[in-house]
């Protein structure tokens, strides 16, 4: 099984040559510190960046420079900042070519859940709604299941819906699944996870054809 | 030159009165217009309905509004970081309008730029776009949004002139240029009004034609919410 460093690590390597990357928060923004360092990538964050960077080393923090995520970030050479609107006409106009975000639930049609639970945590969608509208390039990152151990890959989503039919691709602990017109297909299994574990783990439908790989996490 | 430059905080939010509409700028804690939002703590305005990304945290930013009860509706993307809202919101004491963040700008963006509404895929097939119209555009569904209605827009800029120019620093630039020109009144605060002149014009962000009143605001915070850093080695 995978940890989320794992899960980061894994979707590293779907970050290819010349893409403009949006990270969610919480295991998505890990993903930047392994992407290889041989293929140029600039990380876009909504708040208005463009050629992020990592952490500043401590006692640079600059509260005018943070992420998404409210953290303070460096930028590298070659970034830009902007407004709010310039912003989501990249994520909106699709210029942006992979968006990697959390969900708490995701349907086998590819509908996504990932800002509310009614009447007991309500932080709101930020941009995610605008995200996952118009990003053609949607890789889910998560656990596969919840911490009352349900799972969180299902037939239909339960919450509030961020966006209908737009996830393709989804890393969690177990396994990297692709959303078909069929259901979750299953492409790779975690290092020593079986597919019976994986079946007994999600509730929608899953499709296993042939012998299912193991994942390469290394770059 | 036209002179936009009011001489305080005082003559810059003269006017608002309670049960007003404002845009206040601001991603989190960074490049909100703190002196605006003391004054209007100072004054007691109440019922305010606020559009603004976020809510601040509980003890700054918009939170030091919330904690008096001062605001009635908010009208944000984000409001994770503000237990004091959650709890409002839980409770009913707020009315809180939730909408995509990038809704949010373009609501703004609209307003400024003359446009009553526009369509946006954001929110489609959700509960955000229950009661709006939709409509079909090369196969894909989009929601109609409306353009907001303010009467106050504070805002926050690094450096700025008399006549109302402004140029923003890094990612505190955010919601503040989509909301100058997109209420009846826009303040603005900067951290440094210069002489008039002495800003490049080729640098503007904000022309000053979209701000009535701008002012020197004072003792900045500028509080990191949170502070992440590298060890070096």
């Amino acid at each position: 099984m995978l940890d989320k460093i794992g899960i980061a690590k894994r979707i590293a390597k779907e970050v290819k040559n010349g893409y403009y990357v949006n990270l969610g928060i919480g295991i998505p923004t890990l993903v930047a510190n392994y992407v290889r360092n041989d293929i140029e990538v600039e990380f876009q964050s909504e708040n208005g960046v463009l050629g992020m960077g990592p952490f500043p080393f401590e006692g640079e923090e600059d509260a005018d420079v943070i992420n998404a995520g409210k953290q303070t970030i460096t930028t590298l050479p070659g970034a830009s900042f902007f407004d709010s609107a310039i912003s989501f006409s990249m994520i909106r106009g699709k210029h942006v070519d992979l968006t990697i975000l959390g969900a708490m639930e995701v349907a086998e049609n590819g509908d996504i859940a990932n800002w509310k639970i009614p009447g007991r945590l309500v932080k709101g969608m930020g941009g995610a709604m605008d995200l996952v509208a118009s990003a053609e390039n949607i890789i889910v990152a998560m656990m596969h299941t919840n911490k009352a151990g349900e799972s969180k890959l299902l037939k239909r989503c339960s919450l509030p819906l961020t966006g209908v039919g737009c996830v393709k691709k989804i890393v969690t602990n177990l396994a990297v699944l692709e959303v078909t017109d069929k259901g979750f297909k299953l492409l790779e299994r975690a290092p020593g996870i079986s597919v019976e574990a994986i079946k007994e783990a999600t509730e929608g439908t899953l499709i296993i054809e042939g012998d299912i790989p193991e994942m390469d996490i290394n770059n | 030159m036209i002179n936009k430059k009011v001489a305080n905080v005082e003559e810059a939010l003269k006017g608002v009165t309670d049960n007003i509409t404002c845009m206040v700028g601001g991603f989190g804690l960074s490049g909100i217009p703190e002196n605006a939002i003391a004054q209007l703590v100072k004054l007691g305005i109440k019922g305010l309905t606020c559009i603004s990304n976020n809510a601040g945290v509980d003890d700054f930013g918009l939170g030091l509004l919330l904690q008096k009860h001062q605001i009635k509706k908010m009208i944000s993307s984000y409001v994770g970081e503000n237990d004091e809202f959650e709890r409002q919101m839980l409770s009913g004491e707020l009315d809180v309008e939730l909408i995509p963040q990038g809704t949010l700008a373009e609501r703004c963006r609209a307003a400024q730029a003359g446009f009553p509404a526009i369509y946006t895929p954001a929110g489609y097939g959700t509960e955000v776009a229950e009661g709006k119209e939709t409509r079909e555009f090369d196969g894909k569904m989009y929601v109609l949004e409306h353009a907001f209605k303010a009467d106050f827009a504070f805002v926050k800029a690094w450096k700025g002139d008399a006549a109302g120019n402004l140029i923003f620093k890094g990612t505190a630039r955010n919601f503040n240029p989509v909301m100058c020109g997109a209420a009846k009144i826009t303040v603005a605060e900067v951290e440094e009004l210069v002489p008039l002149g002495t800003l490049d014009p080729n640098q503007i962000h904000i022309p000053g034609i979209f701000v009535q009143r701008i002012f020197q605001g004072n003792h900045y915070e500028k509080r990191i919410e949170q502070r992440t850093v590298r060890q070096r080695n």
